[in-house]
């Protein structure tokens, strides 16, 4: 691989230890994905951050950190809501481990925003065009696929490498060979909320770490995009999509489909996904994977409005957005449902006191099983809150 | 003695006996980070402490939190002397460099076939692999 005059005195080690060795991530990593060099990144998105998923052993190798990022930098979901832990019902010994790891990482110059949806936040993290270093997989997808900005699924020190040194390695989705459509998905239905998340996890099955290119009869919203890629990012790896007419266009070479395989989906396959797993029994009703934005927030707010929840119910979003529109939270908490920030249910150990969480999220339908310890049932916006509220429906 | 050519994936220079296994590890769940021992039942090295030895594996696998469990080790004193992979993947390989275990990779197949306990010495940053003699039987 091709370092500068400067990336190569980094690597020797002139600038000390630690980037030397951060320095070494990045070749090894170009090494093995055989970039031909590096390129700078408009911002980073570093895992490793929920204590669940790290543990001693990867709050160990971050307290030990010493240096500055030099790129803005933000983080993925944490553990817990930062402040409300109590109320999720987090040990003070996990909680005090998640704040350890989040002031290890505030002492490196990194921004407490831990949210998968950072785009939603801050818009010059990711424009057009742009080489990043993300790492949260819904995020790397939306990054990629709406925005159009170019990012490989960071691991934690890979991504805190990018994060110090302002480079990542240049290969994968950085490169426009490895960003043309592998598969032409044809909907033969109107879709409109949740369906993108169902459709996603239909879809993210059967391409796994392929390019799908969506011909679809509707127009996804933002919010209906984040979901189509958070859960093929879950069911399979995907972490680059196209939606003809409505997200950038991909490679001008690849525009032809030549090659593509064709796969149709029929109204009845994603109805299934809903059949398969209902949740009328559900002892909890969780929303905001990905993290909701104002709008979602505002609509669950109209939908509660007056009403009381009969079950646990949580709202998931970014601390940002939430301290944004203080007034729709206000709304959302009078049901007796909660706003939790820095969070959400696939990374929270909180998930494990319950027997069965209802989503309307494709991405968090995969995860719940294996990473919650919950049984999830999967429903549309309406559906969800109907169960929170301890509606049947006719 | 045989020198091997290799290629540097973390830098460092190192020797001890080799321990050497044909089955890919993932250092999360194969390995006790408190003992360096491998746990898991399944895997040919169950049983045996990896700590101080030069561990000649095809590659890792399993979970990226597996690139920490070697940093536990090595801040325990636990971890491998030196690690050779016929192909280094993202886990072992940002694992090796975090600790500043020297880790080198693309050698040749046969290198499998090395007997364990046999005296090695990586010498990463000048990409080449020296097979010492056999360790006499009884010693450590």
């Amino acid at each position: 691989m091709y370092l500068s005059r400067d990336e190569e005195a980094i690597y020797r080690g002139d600038k000390g230890e630690t980037l030397r060795r951060m320095m070494e991530i990045l070749v090894a990593l170009g090494d093995i994905y055989g970039a031909e060099r590096l390129v700078p990144v408009r911002s980073v998105q570093v895992a490793g951050v929920s204590y669940k998923n790290i543990g001693d052993a990867g709050l160990e190798w971050i307290s030990d950190l010493e240096g500055q990022v030099v790129v803005p930098s933000v983080l993925n979901p944490a553990g817990m809501d930062l402040y409300c832990w109590n109320d999720m019902g987090i040990s003070k010994q996990f909680a005090t481990k998640q704040q350890e790891t989040i002031e290890a990482y505030r002492s490196l110059g990194v921004t407490i925003d831990c949210t998968c949806t950072p785009y939603q936040i801050y818009s010059h993290l990711a424009q057009e065009g742009d080489h990043l270093a993300w790492s949260e997989s819904s995020a790397v997808s939306y990054a990629n696929s709406v925005i159009g900005a170019r990012t490989n699924r960071e691991g934690g020190p890979s991504a805190l490498a990018a994060a110090l040194i302002g480079k990542t390695a240049m290969y994968g989705y950085h490169l426009d060979i490895n960003r043309l459509p592998s598969h032409v998905i044809q909907v033969k239905a109107d879709l409109v909320g949740s369906d993108y998340g169902a459709l996603g996890f239909l879809v993210g099955k059967q391409v796994g770490d392929g390019v799908p290119l969506f011909l679809l009869r509707s127009t996804p919203s933002r919010d209906e995009l984040k979901a189509l890629g958070a859960a093929m990012a879950a069911s399979g790896s995907v972490a680059l999509y196209y939606v003809d007419g409505v997200t950038p266009k991909p490679p001008e070479s690849g525009y032809d489909h030549k090659g593509c395989e064709n796969i149709s989906i029929e109204r009845e396959e994603i109805e299934a996904v809903y059949a398969e797993h209902k949740g009328e029994d559900a002892d909890i009703v969780a929303l905001g994977c990905p993290h909701c934005s104002r709008e979602e927030l505002e609509r669950i707010a109209d939908l509660l409005a007056g009403k009381k929840v009969a079950k646990e119910m949580w709202v998931c979003t970014a601390r940002k957005i939430r301290d944004a529109c203080p007034d729709l939270v206000a709304r959302i908490e009078s049901s007796g449902a909660r706003v939790f920030c820095d969070t959400c249910m696939v990374v929270s150990p909180a998930t494990e006191r319950f027997g069965k969480m209802m989503v309307n999220s494709g991405k968090a339908l995969v995860y719940l099983p294996g990473l919650g310890g919950v049984n999830a049932a999967f429903g549309s916006l309406d559906e969800c809150i109907d169960v929170a509220l301890g509606r049947r429906r006719a | 003695m045989r020198e091997i050519l290799c290629h540097k994936v973390a830098s460092g220079f190192a020797s001890g006996p080799a321990m050497v296994t044909r089955m890919a590890i993932s250092f999360l769940g194969n390995v006790d980070p408190r003992t360096g021992v491998v746990i898991d039942p399944g895997h040919e090295l169950f049983g045996q402490s990896i700590s101080g030895k030069v561990l000649i594996f095809p590659g890792g696998k399993g979970s990226t939190v597996g690139s920490y469990v070697i940093y536990q080790l090595k801040k325990r004193g636990l971890a491998p002397a030196a690690m050779i992979n016929l192909r280094s993947e993202p886990i072992v390989a940002v694992g090796a460099i975090i600790s500043g275990i020297p880790l080198v990779d693309r050698v040749p197949d046969d290198v499998l076939r090395v007997k364990s306990g046999t005296l090695i010495e990586v010498d990463s940053d000048e990409e080449r692999i020296r097979i010492l003699d056999t360790i006499p039987t009884g010693s450590k």
